[in-house]
């Protein structure tokens, strides 16, 4: 297996029509493979073994991923947010190589990276370099006989460590080709079908949606960095069927089309979200923008190469419309496991199964389950199973809800607590527009609860008061025990909460 | 007899038809396409290989292909007018609901 093929038979099938698009630039299925082929010439000298990106999505970004794929190397996206030195401690475990980056970046590193120890190097090519090498008249191109090995290491991903320092996800091929196979349909996408692409490389969902549009057929429009505005602009000039966006991406487009007279994106077909929690307020806000618009909640992980679960458009206009509590709730559950996924909640101490209702841990098993991170092997177990260390729960109809990572769970005195059973509670005053909870150091209890608290603008309030709102509603060893007020919380670029930079500003402030 | 190993890619030898197999079988079967065993990708085709005319379901690109059992998949690559079959009994396409799309 290997992620070629599903470009060879789209370019088989449909390689007259766009594949990708940035800008004015644009390059169609025949052209990416073509490209791809020149790539894997270049480097399949039998010394290269990894091939690294440094960049923005840019029509550079498939060729890499898919000449990688054709000359048998990993493809490793690397954070273009990080520090220097994290960079280079990332690009370090990544020799011998090759590293693909931005012409400006390019020239910190010179020609070559050489690796700490000064062992091995990693050659350095700027991405216009490679554009034009590409398209270059006569260019030699490998023989179309790339390994068909499922074991082959695909894609290397470092995770985005908001708990600690990143670690090397491996996808391989046949992890992503199952995933693809297993969620999309061939050509399923009309000709007219575009979807907008403001995911960045390095995060799964950014890899993932350009192999499932290469199966689909799908013309993908690439906007890197993404501002509501530009998004809109571009949804609009582009004629946008279809897209995904995080929850802080969405946010923020509601608010540019709210302070806006214009209509909305009439060619807006499909909208999918996912990569961190989506506040209720924001999906019915947006479903009363986009009535005609298809939702899609999509739950995966990098360790689980993507989507596991989906919320569908009937369950949300479902769930929007009914006056029934338990239908009503699915809104912000993640829906019902991919057919090709199964779902198990487990108790966190003796590991047994739990019936729907009863939350705990949420494992998975599937072909596109990978589970493993490089240096430490394989974390499923016999059976095949993950622990995705995201807990949560089934309902009665087997939709699944979720309740935060395991790590960021709170330990009173013995008692589990979720950080967002808790945060819920503090965004339903109305003063307050966000919320982050986490667990500190306690003599007394082991943990204690501390949150940070934004407010709405020109709101007042005070720790005694947002004290009394928690006791009132939950129980007593809910409540804070300490309230900061902040400006903002710290997020990442996809709107997961750094909840790890919360703990240490508390730390640092005893 | 090809290698049956997941990942493997087949082609027919009496039609147009190429494949992968997906979910390799765990014990020798006789698959073929149009009537006449499959061959390697690469492979050349017996002199004498003619299609069955009862066995022209044809392939889909892009469909997956299964037995009963689920113990054999196969994915259309290339579409070809032969059917598809293990040990004589044919294939079937899997069914899959569509799925929306989630990126």
């Amino acid at each position: 297996m290997n992620l070629m093929m599903l470009l060879e038979m789209a370019a088989g099938a449909f390689g007259d029509r766009v594949a990708f698009q940035n800008g004015d630039g644009r390059l169609t299925y025949q052209e990416l493979f073509e490209a791809s082929g020149v790539l894997a010439a270049s480097l399949s000298d039998g010394r290269i073994k990894h091939l690294a990106m440094l960049d923005e999505s840019t029509l550079a970004l498939p060729i890499a991923l898919f000449g990688a794929s054709w000359a048998g190397v990993p493809f490793a996206p690397l954070n273009y947010r990080l520090t220097d030195g994290e960079l280079d401690s990332l690009i370090g475990q990544l020799h011998p190589g090759r590293l693909i980056t931005d012409a400006a970046r390019a020239k910190r590193f010179g020609d070559r990276f050489v690796s700490p120890d000064g062992a091995d190097y990693i050659d350095v090519h700027s991405r216009e370099a490679l554009l034009e090498s590409v398209r270059a008249d006569g260019a030699e191109r490998r023989d179309p006989n790339w390994s068909m090995e499922p074991e082959d290491t695909a894609i290397l991903l470092f995770t985005s460590g908001t708990t600690g320092a990143p670690k090397a996800a491996v996808l391989r091929q046949k992890h992503l080709v199952s995933y693809v196979l297993g969620t999309v349909e061939f050509m399923s996408a009309d000709e007219k079908d575009a979807s907008l692409n403001c995911v960045p490389p390095y995060h799964i969902a950014g890899m993932a949606a350009i192999v499932s549009s290469v199966y689909s057929g799908r013309r993908v429009v690439q906007l890197a960095n993404f501002t509501a505005e530009s998004w809109l602009d571009t949804a609009r000039a582009q004629e946008i069927t279809h897209a995904f966006v995080v929850p802080t991406m969405l946010a923020r487009i509601i608010d540019a089309l709210e302070d806006r007279t214009e209509a909305g994106i009439p060619s807006l077909r499909a909208l999918s979200y996912g990569g961190g929690k989506m506040p209720q307020a924001v999906i019915e806000k947006a479903m009363r923008l986009f009535p005609d618009c298809d939702f899609t909640n999509a739950y995966g992980l990098t360790e689980t190469s993507s989507t596991i679960s989906l919320l569908g458009p009937e369950a949300h206009r479902e769930a929007m419309s009914s006056r029934d509590d338990v239908i009503r709730r699915r809104l912000v559950s993640v829906g019902q496991p991919l057919p090709t996924i199964e779902v198990s909640i487990r108790d966190a101490e003796d590991g047994s199964t739990l019936p729907a209702g009863e939350a705990g841990l949420i494992f998975v098993r599937g072909e596109q389950v990978s589970g493993e991170y490089r240096g430490q092997g394989s974390l499923l177990d016999d059976e095949g199973w993950f622990n995705t260390r995201d807990g949560g729960h089934l309902d009665e109809g087997g939709y699944l809800f979720l309740a935060g990572r395991v790590d960021d769970v709170i330990v009173r005195g013995g008692e589990n607590m979720s950080p967002g059973e808790i945060e819920d509670v503090l965004l339903a005053h109305a003063s307050v527009s966000d919320a982050a909870v986490v667990g500190i150091p306690d003599e007394q209890w082991g943990e204690a609860v501390a949150a940070v608290v934004v407010l709405e603008e020109g709101a007042v309030s005070s720790v005694g008061e947002l004290q009394q709102w928690v006791k009132d509603r939950l129980r007593s060893s809910r409540t804070p025990q300490r309230i900061e007020f902040w400006d903002e919380l710290p997020y990442n670029e996809t709107g997961k909460l750094l909840r790890r930079k919360v703990r240490e500003a508390f730390r640092e402030s005893d | 007899m090809p290698t049956f190993k997941a990942g493997a890619r087949l082609k027919s030898a009496v039609c147009n038809s190429e494949l992968m197999l997906i979910v390799a079988p765990s014990q020798d079967v006789k698959l073929t396409c149009g009537g006449a065993e499959v061959i390697e990708l690469g492979g050349d085709p017996p002199a004498d290989a003619a299609i069955d005319p009862e066995q022209k379901q044809g392939t889909q690109m892009g469909k997956r292909y299964t037995n009963e059992s689920g113990d054999i998949e196969i994915l259309c690559t290339k579409p070809g007018e032969g059917g598809l079959a293990v040990d004589g009994v044919a294939l079937a396409v899997k069914g899959a609901k569509p799925l929306p799309s989630s990126d």
